[in-house]
């Protein structure tokens, strides 16, 4: 079976269906996903290679909490803050994820203003992100200080399995370099829309390239990955 | 001549990306030392991995020496045994292979192959060399740090890793082996980000990935699997660091140390082998399918014929490189699994042995009733299909559970991943550097000193391993300082580990012979011209030889045809470059 198919040229050329159609478009001239660029590939590959970063530390933290002969501490008392007088469950951990996921919002808000080269605008909103992922990665450290206080280490805590806070430290760790690493190319990408680099056509400082508005939206996938990982970190960890 | 496919096509839809902008080096340390050129890059990733793969050379040397002679040299203890055995793996594996294949002929072949004027993201990749080289020399590092380097076996189980009875468990080594592996990592990710970008997005026009030299479908696949198997090694060196330094228990039972009761606990060592496996088997891969790309290149032009069943070649190199994520667990048979989990996993790994067959039939379907020119590339490729046969089918042998109980830990196993994942890439890259020197330099290698090369360390490798598995079927461990007197080892066990060892001194010496060839070469080879192999990929097709920056002159490439138009009927020439559109020769107007 196969269909006819015109090409730019206006010849004719043989096109096949089914699954040998879906391998011809896939393995077709030049580029494998049409209208992405290099930049947004690789991104996405990076992403995807990132996964298995994350999936393998909270794999590995699953084993260990299924494996230890030691009781886990429950994360509902452990991760509680009292306010008033009384003890609120993951109250703290629920605005941290409420305000990075409201970073995604102005992030995507930011790609779409770019897009419409409203330089103000994206600027605003990306700064608007970082701060957003700032103040995520301060109550962090302020959780991470409340806990230590408590006496929670890498090596023990007081309520039961070492492992709790090895794992705990690591992943949130983990998460939360990439978190900064995100406020801190945002600051830089807002940097540059701010000073009109990509309407200027400005040459970046170490590759001599030339950027454009895309920029800011291959920012965005980084940044709503880090949020995608933490909806799973924080399900795994803290909800189960 | 009844299988020649041609999908020569005249009609080449318009450019879809527009030519790219090049960086262009304006001081001699930007053009020769910190370049963005994937060429120079190729070149320097090229001779940091043979220069470290020579120091586990020597390692190996060293090992052998006291496996043939035990108690000759004083100097080779229980402790240095371990640590030579411990970096000589870990250094041919990741720091040789891994760099060579995809840092080494990946960047220097993959622009080149599918028409591009770079990598994607060239200062991105001169980042990927420069971490490569910082990893190299933190692992190096180890053999000067206090303590030496890490003798924990190239596959750092814990708890002994990272214990005081294991040379370097507490002092420098283990922590220099992490660091450096986790460098490598991150860098490998630079480069390999490029690489497959450079594939998937950047060729020329014409260049269809179904048109794809079988060297680029190589490294490409292995590249995509590197990127999903590196991150199982990255966690478990990270988790194995916190162990070590903060006193962490991810790996560590319960232990007692000299002595003393350890305050870690808890950890699940097989969690470690787990880890480690799902990236170990993966690069296996990442090593042999390289080098299955560039072998079916090398005997494709070397026998003036095309490639037989080009589709399947790559269909099997995909599937090979998928099912290689489902089968790690057939390295723990012994480590006290569920035995369903054996069953599983036996399973899976004997379905590889099916696209594996295909491409060892393909091969030689190739090179059936072709015009075979022995040529050394050729040479390599043949001796490159012979000994991984010989490794895969050993392979079948500990694939299966209860086949392998008997022979796990025994120099059985030392001989079939040597054949199957040392030898038979080793050979390969033999061959590719015979076949392309003459692009990189313009020169050819030295055709004699090629011949004593070629046949010491063909001969010569194959007596130092297949010997090994006789020794493994009579129960002789692996990893052993030294046998001792024990009563299922009998004389001749000893006498033939004394001829391996000589057999190994002298391989290692034509290796010397090869690198001076490489040197020599350089200056006194024949001139090669464009292209001496009368070869049809795009890489033999550039105006200048060794190819300029940017590849290509002011025009790209353009691809009308499959790689493998050898001794086709009617044309001029017995090949046809890709990116000639018709037959060639007077026929020219009519064809096309």
């Amino acid at each position: 079976m196969a269909q006819s198919v015109q090409t730019h040229t206006g010849e004719t050329l043989e096109h096949p269906l089914g699954l040998r159609g879906v391998v011809a478009d896939i393995s077709s001239d030049q580029r494998a996903f049409k209208n992405v660029s290099w930049g947004k590939a690789m991104m996405w590959i990076f992403l995807l290679s990132d996964t298995f970063i994350f999936g393998c530390f909270l794999l590995a933290y699953m084993t260990a909490r299924m494996s230890t002969p030691v009781p886990w501490p429950n994360p509902s008392e452990v991760f509680a803050l009292t306010i008033g007088g009384q003890e609120i469950p993951l109250i703290l951990i629920a605005i941290m994820t409420f305000i990075l996921i409201s970073s995604s919002g102005t992030m995507a808000m930011a790609v779409n203003f770019g897009y419409r080269r409203d330089r103000r605008t994206t600027a605003a909103l990306m700064l608007l992100t970082a701060v957003l992922g700032a103040s995520f990665v301060g109550m962090q450290a302020f959780e991470w200080s409340k806990l230590i206080s408590e006496g929670v280490r890498p090596w023990e805590n007081p309520w039961g399995a070492a492992q709790f806070g090895s794992s705990f430290f690591m992943i949130t760790g983990f998460h939360g370099t990439h978190v900064s690493i995100g406020v801190l190319f945002l600051l830089i990408v807002a940097r540059k829309v701010w000073r009109g680099d990509f309407d200027t056509e400005r040459r970046g400082f170490f590759t001599s390239r030339r950027g454009n508005y895309e920029i800011v939206e291959i920012m965005g996938l980084y940044w709503h990955f880090v949020d995608l990982v933490w909806v799973f970190i924080f399900a795994f960890f803290y909800l189960w | 001549m009844v299988d020649i496919r041609s999908d020569a096509s005249a009609a080449i839809p318009p450019a879809e990306v527009e030519d790219v902008e090049l960086y262009h080096p304006r001081s001699w340390w930007t053009k020769y030392v910190f370049s963005q050129d994937a060429k120079i890059i190729a070149i320097q990733y090229s001779m940091t991995a043979i220069a470290i793969g020579m120091v586990a050379l020597v390692l190996s040397w060293l090992m052998r020496l006291q496996l043939g002679f035990p108690g000759t040299f004083d100097f080779i203890d229980a402790d240095h045994y371990y640590q030579f055995i411990t970096m000589h793996g870990m250094i041919m594996v990741i720091y040789l292979l891994t760099a060579l294949f995809l840092g080494g002929f990946g960047n220097y072949l993959i622009p080149l192959m599918v028409g591009a004027r770079d990598m994607v993201f060239p200062y991105a990749n001169m980042l990927s060399y420069w971490l490569y080289l910082l990893a190299v020399l933190v692992l190096a590092a180890g053999f000067f740090a206090p303590g030496g380097p890490t003798g924990a076996g190239w596959t750092l189980y814990p708890p002994q890793a990272i214990l005081s009875g294991t040379p370097g468990g507490k002092d420098w080594g283990i922590l220099l082996m992490l660091s450096s592996l986790i460098l490598f990592i991150i860098g490998f990710t630079m480069g390999g980000l490029n690489y497959v970008v450079t594939v998937l997005q950047g060729r020329a026009r014409g260049m269809t990935l179904m048109r794809m030299p079988l060297t680029i479908w190589g490294i490409f696949t292995a590249t995509i699997m590197a990127l999903l198997a590196f991150p199982a090694l990255f966690v478990a060196a990270v988790m194995m660091l916190f162990d070590r330094l903060l006193g962490t228990s991810f790996f560590m039972p319960a232990i007692v140390e000299m002595g003393e009761q350890l305050k870690q606990g808890g950890g699940s060592p097989i969690l470690f082998q787990h880890l480690f496996w799902f990236f170990g088997h993966p690069e296996v891969y990442i090593v042999a399918l390289p080098a299955f790309g560039i072998v079916s290149d090398l005997i494709s032009t070397h026998a003036r014929k095309n490639i037989f069943g080009y589709r399947m070649m790559v269909w099997a190199i995909v599937i090979i490189g998928a099912l290689s994520f489902i089968v790690w667990a057939h390295h723990m048979y012994v480590s006290g699994m569920n035995p369903k989990f054996g069953f599983f996993f036996a399973t899976t790994t004997l379905i590889i042995a099916v696209p594996t067959a295909i491409k060892v039939y393909n091969w030689v379907l190739t090179l059936w009733r072709g015009d075979i020119h022995l040529s050394l590339p050729m040479l390599f490729a043949l001796a490159f299909i012979v000994t991984f046969v010989n490794g895969g089918l050993t392979g079948l042998f500990l694939g299966n559970v209860v086949v392998d109980v008997p022979l796990s830990d025994t120099m059985f196993v030392v001989a079939h991943f040597h054949m199957v994942m040392g030898v038979a890439p080793i050979m390969v890259i033999f061959g590719a550097i015979y076949h392309w020197y003459p692009k990189v330099t313009g020169r050819m290698l030295n055709e004699a000193m090629g011949q004593i090369h070629f046949w010491v360390t063909f001969l010569g490798a194959y007596l130092i391993f297949f010997p090994m598995h006789y020794l493994g079927l009579l129960g002789i461990p692996r990893r052993y300082h030294d046998l001792g007197e024990a009563a299922f080892v009998p004389e001749s066990a000893h006498t033939l580990n004394a001829f391996i060892s000589v057999m190994a001194l002298t391989v290692g010496a034509a290796q010397i012979l090869f690198l001076f060839n490489l040197v020599w070469s350089l200056k006194k080879g024949r001139e090669a011209g464009g292209n001496p192999w009368r070869a049809t990929t795009l890489e033999w097709q550039t105006p200048q030889t060794p190819p300029a920056h940017g590849n290509w002159g002011k025009e790209l490439p353009v691809v009308y045809r499959w790689a493998y138009d050898y001794s086709v009927p009617g044309a001029a020439e017995d090949f046809i470059p890709q990116n000639q559109p018709g037959l060639g020769g007077p026929t020219r107007e009519a064809a096309s």
